[in-house]
């Protein structure tokens, strides 16, 4: 075990897990945020995204240990108020099925918007290729995506 | 308007409108209490009162409605409280949706699968509405002391028209709760409907988009320990020997013990419990759990055959040589129709085992005590699970409590509630609650897959290519495909449909639309190529079908009305504009009824860098009343993609009893970029009571998609997945 100064939505937190620990369980275990998805633990489902500095990151792979100084933004941390315009689009296109891969959809569609305010289908497809919805959403997801785009 | 006798599960009604009488607040549970949105709590009232099992009238007007079945996905969780709060005549911005735990004296069926919640629900919800508003309203009459016939309602306000008056729920809610039931409730009449028919949001959706706890996997309770089980490698093993000490003496493990939960190794019951004997490890925190399991040393050894897939192959190629003494449906000769045919198109068709994989593994929560157990998590038949555990724990049903979370899918994994016993068992052995995790790789090589299939099809034309002999054969992996009394059954003089199926020790069961998903696929696919061979356009041949079976219908039982066929296809052809010529779009069209509903579909083909996309899905459903037409469409949609998905890429397979993949790594599911670019939807509106929604959209999508690309490739596809069998799809 080992102590972990992390930077998590904004704010600083401590946690005593072992270093090789996923970020992934340290959220959903040491720090009851489980918004963060368990899908696959192999990086092949995306249900586990969130942001390390920004960028779109898959936390089932991602050792606590190697996390530093970066700043980890989780769906819990995406805006305040639940009203990031992602989120607002989701919930317009009425997006989720069973909802359980929608916080790494929209992690993932949050940090793509935020490097490229408009991206192309073949733009949302790429960066969306990593995220598996079992229910099918994709249609919804990219409609979603184009709605935030706009604002 | 209707009138209908209460009398239907009125037990419960007075049961708890008895019990509630006299503003009984309930408290909230754990799954909407420790997350009300700031919205709800503004308006939360300062008492509720329980009218019936459905639903409680806060003394605001706030009205709670219970949504009785699990909810995976299919948004029943929105669709039944809204018929609800229909007949109840509310404003839908005055409710909020609770999750009902199991509680099979207020509530019938709670179970989420054959896509019946709202065909069945539908007597039941729009009952506990009217009942309710009933009850108010015979409350106001006797404050007002005027007759109960000069009142009418108006979201969720009284009025009484003759003196002016006017009066809240809220405010006769106390009054109305103690009130005896009445013997008989009018309905409203389907046009005067103000919800049912308009879309409403998923109830859930800010939550989900906000990462609120909702699922299986997030529930927490203190002092909860984590377990994981690791159960045989191959299908047929049992354990030998257990080395748990290094395992045990990992940082943050508790215990490491084995459980059983078919001790008897009963028969009837290896298909839930295909792994009877599991080792289970409990600890602290997943990943400390998840390193202890790696630590574990297990001997397995055979405790029957183990099979592999090409054995599987064998078995039911060898079983359609053989000719059914009794036949699942004989009309006519077939024999004789086939002898003096003028053409016979043959053709056989085939599909793989194939795993759930929702998104949310496996999981469960229970807290098992010497008198009592809780029971938390993702299960689509609560009721079954209940009783499997009261089994195996020693505890009477009446002492078991059983929460449904909202579920990350289910797609009918989660029929099979093993996992909950396997969690009881754990938190009985540790004597403490936890909660059981399945990691992705536990969840995909314990599954109860949808079973491999082989049918082979003959048709017989006579020298006018009219369809004079069918004859369908059908083999399966524990279960035949067939369904003899679907069409064509009823539209052809000569027909013969016949089963075989060879039991298998890997477990199978239910997957989203069972067999309908396979045999539609080979149904349909088939009719094109008579369709080809008979020079016949492929709508007008089916329609020609339908009309022989409306007008002179062969045989007695035919489980389809050729009309609402015949009309699903009818729009699809006029939305599509079928039969314009469309250059560089290569079409193709299917059709198919099962869970009382009726689809039919045209998938457009582009032909982009030689390789196939799916430009346009149009699908024209009939499923009677639509409750909530955007999120039905959602379901819609979600069916084409999940169908096109598996029948393109998705495959498990077996070797020696172990199943050969156990991640997305390797087992291909549909992704963002391979997903049609568009779906379109129509619903026929006919008024009628609502069917299923869930899964009829999946089974017609695959045939539809072969048939376009016979059009573009010249090639016909007829063995899933359609990528391992050419590299054109790639
Ligand atoms: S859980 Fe991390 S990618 Fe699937
Ligand atoms: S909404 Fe169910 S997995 Fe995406």
């Amino acid at each position: 075990m080992a102590n972990f100064d992390l930077r998590i939505n904004g704010e600083r937190v401590q946690v005593d897990v072992d270093p090789d620990t996923p970020v992934l369980w340290v959220l959903r275990d040491a720090l009851q945020l489980v918004g963060t998805k368990y899908g696959c633990g192999v990086g092949q489902c995306g249900a586990c995204t969130i942001h390390l500095d920004g960028v779109a990151t898959r936390s089932c792979l991602l050792p606590v240990s190697a996390i530093g100084n970066q700043r980890i933004t989780t769906i819990e941390g995406l805006s305040e108020k639940g009203n990031h315009p992602v989120q607002q689009a989701w919930i317009e296109h009425d997006v989720p099925q069973c909802g359980y891969c929608q916080a790494g959809q929209i992690m993932s569609a949050a940090a793509l918007l935020e490097k490229n305010s408009n991206p192309s289908d073949a733009e949302i497809d790429l960066a969306m290729n990593g995220n598996l919805c079992r229910c099918g959403t994709y249609l919804r997801v990219k409609a979603a995506i184009k709605t935030a785009a706009g604002k | 308007m209707t009138i209908i006798k209460t009398t239907y599960n009125r037990r419960s009604f007075l049961k708890v409108s008895t019990a509630a009488g006299g503003g009984l607040v309930l408290g909230f549970n754990w799954l909407t209490s420790c997350t009300p949105t700031p919205e709800e709590v503004l308006a939360m009232p300062e008492e509720w009162f329980r009218v019936n099992a459905f639903l409680k009238i806060g003394d605001n007007g706030m009205v709670t409605i219970l949504s009785p079945n699990p909810e995976i996905g299919q948004n029943v969780k929105t669709s039944m409280p809204m018929v609800v709060a229909e007949e109840l005549d509310v404003d839908w911005d005055m409710v909020i949706v609770e999750q009902a735990p199991l509680d099979t004296d207020a509530f019938t069926r709670q179970v989420a699968g054959g896509s019946q919640s709202i065909r069945q629900g539908w007597q039941s919800l729009r009952m506990a509405g009217a009942t309710a508003r009933q009850l108010l309203l015979a409350a106001a009459a006797q404050q007002w002391q005027v007759p109960v016939s000069e009142l009418t309602t108006d979201q969720g306000v009284i009025q009484h028209v003759a003196s002016g008056k006017t009066i809240g729920y809220g405010e006769v809610a106390s009054l109305a709760a103690t009130l005896a039931v009445p013997e008989e409730v009018p309905l409203k009449d389907p046009k005067d409907f103000k919800i049912i028919g308009t879309s409403r949001k998923n109830v859930d959706g800010k939550k989900i988009a906000t990462g609120e706890p909702l699922f299986g996997l997030d529930y927490h309770k203190d002092g909860m320990l984590i377990a994981m089980i690791v159960h045989a490698p191959a299908f047929g093993m049992k354990i030998k020997s257990l080395d748990d000490l290094a395992a045990k003496s990992m940082p943050g493990i508790r215990d490491v013990f084995v459980i059983n939960t078919n001790p008897e190794r009963d028969e009837r019951m290896m298909q839930t419990f295909a792994f009877p004997d599991m080792v289970a490890v409990v600890g602290n925190s997943t990943w400390e759990v998840m390193q202890a399991k790696k630590k574990l040393v297990v001997e397995w050894e055979s405790a029957s055959p183990q099979e592999s897939s090409a054995l599987h192959d064998e078995r039911l190629e060898q079983l359609l040589t053989e000719r059914k003494p009794e036949p699942d449906r004989k009309d006519g000769n077939p024999d004789a129709a086939f002898a003096s045919a003028v053409k016979i198109v043959e053709r056989s068709y085939s599909a793989p085992f194939l795993a759930h994989n929702p998104m949310e593994p496996m999981n469960f929560f229970a807290d098992v005590q010497t008198d009592k157990a809780e029971l938390v998590g993702p299960i689509q038949t609560p009721q079954s699970m209940r009783k499997m555990v009261a089994d195996l724990t020693g505890l009477a049903e009446e002492q078991i409590s059983v929460m449904m979370t909202r579920q990350g899918g289910g797609f009918g994994r989660r029929l099979y509630g093993h996992f909950g016993v396997e969690a009881a068992l754990i938190s009985q052995q540790v004597k403490a609650p936890v909660k059981l995790i399945y990691t992705r790789e536990d969840d995909m090589t314990y599954g109860t897959y949808r079973p491999a299939y082989k049918v082979v099809y003959r048709a017989g034309l006579d020298a006018d290519n009219n369809l004079v002999a069918f004859h369908v054969k059908g083999a399966g992996t524990h279960g035949s495909p067939i369904f003899a009394n679907r069409f064509p059954a009823g539209a052809v003089d000569h027909y013969l449909a016949e089963s075989f199926t060879k039991p298998s020790n890997i477990s199978t069961g239910a997957w989203r639309a069972p067999r309908s998903n396979f045999i539609a696929f080979a149904e349909q696919s088939f009719l094109d190529e008579l369709a080809e061979v008979a020079g016949k356009d492929p709508i007008a041949l089916r329609l020609e079908l339908f009309d022989r079976a409306a007008a002179a219908p062969v045989g007695e039982t035919n489980d389809y009305d050729p009309e609402r066929y015949a009309g699903v296809l009818k729009l699809v052809r006029e939305k599509s504009g079928w039969g314009q010529d469309m250059p560089g779009v290569h079409r193709g069209v299917s059709a198919y009824f099962c869970h009382n509903t009726y689809v039919a579909q045209v998938v457009d083909v582009v032909m982009t860098n030689d390789k196939p996309v799916v430009q346009k899905v149009w699908c024209a459903v009939d499923c009677g009343i639509v409750v909530n037409p955007d999120a039905a469409r959602n379901q819609i949609e979600g069916g084409i993609v999940d169908g096109l998905g598996h029948g393109l890429f998705s495959a498990m397979t077996f070797e020696e009893g172990r199943p050969k993949h156990s991640n997305f790594n390797t087992y291909r599911l549909i992704r963002h970029a391979e997903a049609p670019k568009a779906i379109e939807v129509f619903f026929m509106d006919n008024g009628l009571d609502p069917t299923g929604l869930g899964e009829p959209s999946l089974p017609p999508i695959m045939a539809a998609f072969a048939n376009a690309l016979k059009k573009a490739t010249g090639e016909r596809l007829t063995n899933q997945p359609f990528v391992q069998e050419t590299d054109v799809l790639g």
